[in-house]
C-alpha cells in the first residue's frame, strides 16, 4: 500500500532520477508547483476516490502526510 | 432543487465571432522564460487564443456573430421578441449592453432585452431563462447573445491565469417547435466558494482607487497583478469540478430519464485541456463524443460551450442529436442541460 502510493506519486511528478521516501518534504522538490498539485489531486481522485480540499492539502508537508490522509479518508 | 423541464423549445441556429488577432501561447514570453511557458502551455493544452484590440468589446463580437446569423438564416428582425445578452465584461456599468444591442441590430423597440451576469455557467443558465420565457408562447423568436473579452481581465504577469483566457462572442436563435421535444436543466450555486475565482476591486464593495490599480507581487512565485485583475485558485477549482460536476450530470440524467449511452455529444465548458481530459476520463466519455476547442481559443468563460459547438460541431448537428451541456466556474456556479438538436443551422466562424 505504501510502496504503491510512493510509485504513483513518483510517476505523477515524473521523478526518475532518485528514490522518494515517505519522510520527504514534497514541497521542497524542484518538481513541485501548482501544476504538479493538479496532477496529484487527479491521481488521488482516480486511484483512491479521495478528494483533498486545498485548505486541507496546505497542512500536508511530507509524502507520508498525503498517504496518511488518503488512508484516513478512503472507504 | 433546481431541476427543470421545458417542452418543444430549441436552438435553430448558432454563430460565433472571434478577433482576428491570434496569440501564439508558446511565444507569449514577454514576462516568463520560454521553458516556464512551455511547461504551462503543454499542461493546459492551449496553443493559441484570440485577443481583441483595446477598443473592441464583447458586444462588438456578439454584434458581428448576430449579423452573420440573422443574414444567413434570413430572419425577419421584427420577429425577435426577446434578446438576452450574457457577459461579465459588458460595455458599461449602465445601461445594460442588451439594450444597446437591440438598437444596433435594428430590432423592434418592443423587444424584451436584459443582461445576465454569470461566468462559465452562464450559457446554460441563459438557455434556461430563454427556454422558460419561450415556453409561455408570448415570444416568436429569441436571440441569445454571449460575449467575453477575458483577455482584459487577467494579468499577463500572473502565470496562474496568463495563458488561459481568450475572447469571443456567439449568437443563438431559439424558437418553439414540436420537433424539439423535452429539454432538461439543472442549476446550482455555491457562494461560499466566492474566493476561488474573483476580481476583488472595481465594483461597489471595493471601489476603484489608485491603490486597487497598483500592481503588486501576490505570492512566493513572484506573480504580479492588481486588485482589479481577476485571479483564480486553480487547485480549488479543480477540486470543485471533481466534486460537483459528475454528480450533477448523474442527477440530471436521472431526472431526464436517460443514460450516458443515449447522448450523442457532451459539450463541457472549456477550462483547460488537462481538466477537461480528466473530467471526460472520470465520466468514461470517449474523446470523439466530447468536442474540444480549447487548443485554438483557450478559456472564453461562458462563450466556450457555444464556441465549441459552432467551431467543432457544424457537420455533426445535422438530423437528431441529444446533447449534454455542462458549464461550471466563477461563483461558484454550475449548470447542466440535456437538449435535442434538430438540424441546427451553424454559420461559418466570423473573424473581426
Amino acid at each position: 500500500m505504501e510502496q504503491k502510493f510512493i510509485d504513483l506519486f513518483k510517476e505523477t511528478l515524473e521523478i526518475e532520477d532518485r528514490e522518494v521516501a515517505l519522510t520527504d518534504t514534497f514541497r521542497d522538490y524542484d518538481e513541485w508547483d501548482s501544476l504538479a498539485l493538479l496532477s496529484v489531486i487527479a491521481m488521488i481522485d482516480e486511484e483512491y476516490d479521495v478528494i483533498i480540499e486545498s485548505n486541507e492539502f496546505q497542512k500536508l508537508q511530507t509524502v507520508g502526510d498525503i498517504h496518511n490522509y488518503i488512508t484516513a479518508h478512503s472507504n | 432543487m433546481a431541476l427543470l423541464q421545458f417542452n418543444n423549445v430549441g436552438i435553430t441556429g448558432m454563430s460565433a465571432a472571434v478577433p482576428k488577432n491570434i496569440i501564439d501561447n508558446y511565444q507569449y514570453t514577454e514576462h516568463f522564460d520560454e521553458a516556464t511557458v512551455k511547461d504551462i502551455v503543454d499542461k493546459v493544452g492551449i496553443k493559441e487564443r484570440r485577443f481583441t484590440d483595446a477598443k473592441t468589446t464583447s458586444s462588438d463580437l456578439c454584434y458581428a456573430a448576430a449579423e452573420k446569423l440573422l443574414t444567413d438564416m434570413n430572419i425577419d428582425r421584427q420577429e425577435i421578441d426577446l434578446l438576452v445578452f450574457i457577459s461579465q465584461t459588458p460595455d458599461y456599468r449602465m445601461p445594460a449592453t442588451s439594450v444597446l444591442l437591440q438598437d444596433r441590430l435594428g430590432l423592434s423597440k418592443h423587444t424584451a432585452a436584459f443582461d445576465l451576469t454569470l461566468g462559465c455557467s452562464a450559457f446554460v443558465y441563459g438557455l434556461t431563462v430563454v427556454y422558460g420565457l419561450m415556453q409561455t408562447g408570448g415570444f416568436r423568436k429569441a436571440l441569445l447573445l454571449d460575449g467575453e473579452t477575458r483577455s482584459k481581465v487577467y494579468s499577463p504577469k500572473d502565470r496562474k491565469t496568463a495563458f488561459l483566457f481568450g475572447d469571443g462572442g456567439v449568437a443563438a436563435i431559439i424558437e418553439n417547435n414540436e420537433k424539439f421535444g423535452p429539454s432538461y436543466f439543472s442549476l446550482n450555486s455555491d457562494g461560499s466558494k466566492e474566493s476561488y475565482i474573483k476580481i476583488e476591486a472595481g465594483g461597489y464593495r471595493n471601489p476603484s482607487t489608485p491603490e486597487t490599480l497598483t500592481e503588486k507581487v501576490v505570492d512566493e512565485h513572484g506573480n504580479m497583478r492588481t486588485d482589479e485583475h481577476g485571479y483564480m485558485q486553480g487547485a480549488d477549482v479543480f477540486n470543485f469540478v471533481l466534486l460537483e460536476i459528475p454528480s450533477d450530470i448523474k442527477k440530471l440524467l436521472k431526472f431526464a430519464g436517460t443514460t450516458m449511452d443515449e447522448l450523442n455529444y457532451f459539450v463541457f465548458h472549456q477550462a483547460n485541456s488537462y481538466m477537461n481530459s480528466y473530467l471526460a476520463k472520470k465520466l468514461k466519455i470517449d474523446a470523439d463524443k466530447a468536442p474540444s476547442s480549447i487548443e485554438h481559443f483557450g478559456n472564453t468563460s461562458s462563450v466556450s460551450i457555444p464556441l465549441t459547438i459552432v467551431t467543432q460541431m457544424k457537420s455533426k448537428l445535422q438530423g437528431h442529436n441529444k446533447v449534454l451541456l455542462s458549464g461550471f466556474g466563477v461563483g461558484m456556479s454550475w449548470a447542466t442541460s440535456v437538449l435535442n438538436f434538430e438540424d441546427c443551422f451553424i454559420s461559418d466562424l466570423v473573424e473581426v
